[in-house]
């Protein structure tokens, strides 16, 4: 079956995606013998070969144990793990690489913000705000650090398109709030949020500023000098870099004053059985042997995104996301969930009363991969009174002919299902 | 390659469409609330079980993708009129089935081999299952079970 005709001009923003996608070996391969399709990028994205070949010539060649040895090999490796926090601190703009702290992903960044930052400053009846749009790694860590605290967790709606209602959010913002916590690009939706202006607002009311960076960070150049936030958490892995390794930037002054997530080597200045003093951040945060070629392997991510550019990243995507706006809505039945008026990076949807399930099943049987599901986004669900939904997501390898095989394959579930 | 016709097979979308005892059950003796929350999915089963230890009624209610609900309707049609006992050894049959496991002992599950083909698709295979998990929870007197 063939994907209905486009009016849409055939040329893409300015990147040679057909060049780009020879960078990643795993988007060559057939799956089901049909060629892969990869929309699941919001899940994870795969990894072009200058991060493969970052990972196997630092475990083949300059591997060993950081800021301990005195030999050759772990000077090496001191090296290449510092100079990945530089690229990391100049991917975000930060002021100071010593405000990166490397973590195993967003997830463990925010449950250290909310154990250490929450655990030392939030007392019974103050507030923590979050949005109707979070993932469950935004939510649950705040509501662990509320229950031991009596801190009180608070929700900023949504309107039906997935837009964030700034002035509830604003509404909600009060003289208990200690800290807000968005997310910069949604998961579920898509939404792109007013991070500036929630910075703003939090700051206003004397509150911190918390970003979920796990989506935004791939799709959009990121600078948390101008986004104005204290705290900002990325993955690595969606960012074409390796699994477990991901970071938590911070306002050099908070880390300072928290107090350790873990405690352990490295992250010490003196121990005895009286007690211990702590390292300076970043070290303080870093207990333990940390993902040394993980970080390596970011950095190598991070030189390659650079090198082909956020901004031209996200024009293609922008570019990818009009075009499956227009070819979705020609597919009867298909309902997307999340239209706000700023969007990035995926579209989200239901199909008749068809699970989204079988939708990603029937889908992969046709070499496209989807997520199917909650997206970890439960209240989303709830909200939109859906159990699922199906979700394709993009990456800067990802071409309108993807976009046309989603479609078609669609439109075999339509058939199948008799619809 | 395995066929995706082995999962959707005409009778799998005719339960989907019409999923047989559907809806609420007056009088039940036991009730279970299913919960996969890998997919959202909820169902809840009920059973009348009468003086002589005969499933006398079943139904369930809920939310699930075309291979849940087909595997819920299947499961009603195929455990009422039998003994609790009886039921539980279906149970174990269909998990057997469904897990390409060795059944310990010889079940004959009639119409319920039309989900077999859940067996080559590891990601669905809890879907199929729910309704069953249910039904054991309901059994053994749980209220709620989920199947991570």
């Amino acid at each position: 079956m063939s994907a209905p005709e486009r009016s849409v001009a055939a040329t893409v923003g300015a990147l040679d995606v057909e060049r780009l996608r020879r960078d990643f070996p795993a988007l060559a391969q057939e799956v089901r013998g049909r060629p892969l399709v990869y929309l699941d990028n919001a899940a994870t994205a795969h990894k072009p070969r200058a991060v493969l070949e970052a990972v196997q010539h630092y475990y083949a060649r300059e591997y060993s144990n950081v800021h301990r040895g005195v030999h050759w090999l772990s000077e090496r490796a001191t090296e290449a793990y510092e100079g990945a926090r530089e690229k990391v601190r100049a991917f975000l703009n930060a002021p100071d690489r010593r405000e990166i702290v490397f973590v195993r992903g967003t997830t463990e960044a925010i449950n250290l913000v909310a154990a250490s930052w929450g655990g030392a400053n939030l007392r019974p009846g103050d507030e923590v705000l979050v949005t109707e749009m979070e993932h469950h790694s935004n939510i649950v860590p705040w509501q662990l650090v509320c229950e031991r605290t009596g801190a009180v967790l608070r929700v900023a709606p949504i309107d039906d398109d997935g837009n964030l209602l700034v002035e509830e959010f604003e509404r909600l913002c009060g003289e208990r709030t200690r800290i807000v916590a968005v997310t910069q690009l949604s998961n579920a939706l898509g939404t792109i949020n007013p991070v500036r202006r929630l910075v703003e607002i939090a700051h206003a009311h004397g509150a911190l500023a918390l970003v979920d960076g796990a989506q935004a960070a791939p799709h959009m150049p990121v600078d948390v000098q101008a986004l104005g936030c204290d705290f900002y958490a990325f993955s690595g892995h969606k960012l074409y870099g390796p699994t477990g390794i991901g970071v938590l930037w911070a306002r050099r002054e908070l880390l300072e004053a928290m107090p350790p997530y873990q405690g352990g080597g490295e992250m010490i200045r003196q121990v005895t059985f009286e007690g211990s003093t702590w390292a300076p951040p970043p070290a303080k945060f870093e207990a333990g042997t940390p993902h040394i070629v993980g970080a390596i392997g970011l950095g190598a991510a991070i030189d390659y995104v650079r090198g082909v550019g956020l901004e031209a990243i996200a024009r293609h995507e922008r570019e990818l996301l009009a075009y499956a706006d227009e070819a979705l809505a020609e597919v009867p039945g298909l309902r997307l969930i999340g239209r706000a008026r700023e969007r990035a990076g995926l579209v989200s949807f239901v199909f008749d009363d068809i699970h989204p399930h079988d939708v990603g099943t029937i889908l992969d049987h046709e070499g496209v991969a989807v997520r199917a599901g909650h997206h970890c986004a439960m209240p989303v669900m709830q909200r939109y009174g859906v159990p699922a939904t199906a979700r394709a997501s993009f990456a800067l390898y990802n071409t309108r002919e993807d976009i046309d095989a989603l479609v078609a394959a669609l439109h075999r579930v339509r058939s199948m299902f008799g619809r | 390659m395995s066929d995706l016709r082995d999962l959707y097979q005409e009778v799998i979308f005719d339960h989907n469409r019409n999923p047989r005892n559907f809806g609420r059950l007056e009088g039940a003796t036991h009730r279970a609330e299913g919960f996969n929350p890998l997919c959202g999915d909820q169902l809840t089963l009920y059973l009348k079980v009468g003086e002589d230890g005969r499933i006398e009624d079943v139904a369930f209610e809920g939310k699930g993708c075309a291979i849940s609900t087909a595997s819920a309707s299947l499961l009603t049609e195929s455990v009422r009129g039998r003994t609790l006992e009886e039921a539980e050894r279906l149970f174990r049959g269909f998990h057997a089935m469904i897990m390409d496991e060795p059944a310990g002992e010889p079940v004959e599950l009639g119409k319920l081999e039309v989900l077999a083909g859940v067996k080559e698709f590891p990601a669905r295979v809890k879907c199929a299952t729910l309704a069953w998990h249910t039904l054991h929870a309901a059994i053994e007197g749980q209220e709620q079970v989920s199947t991570e």
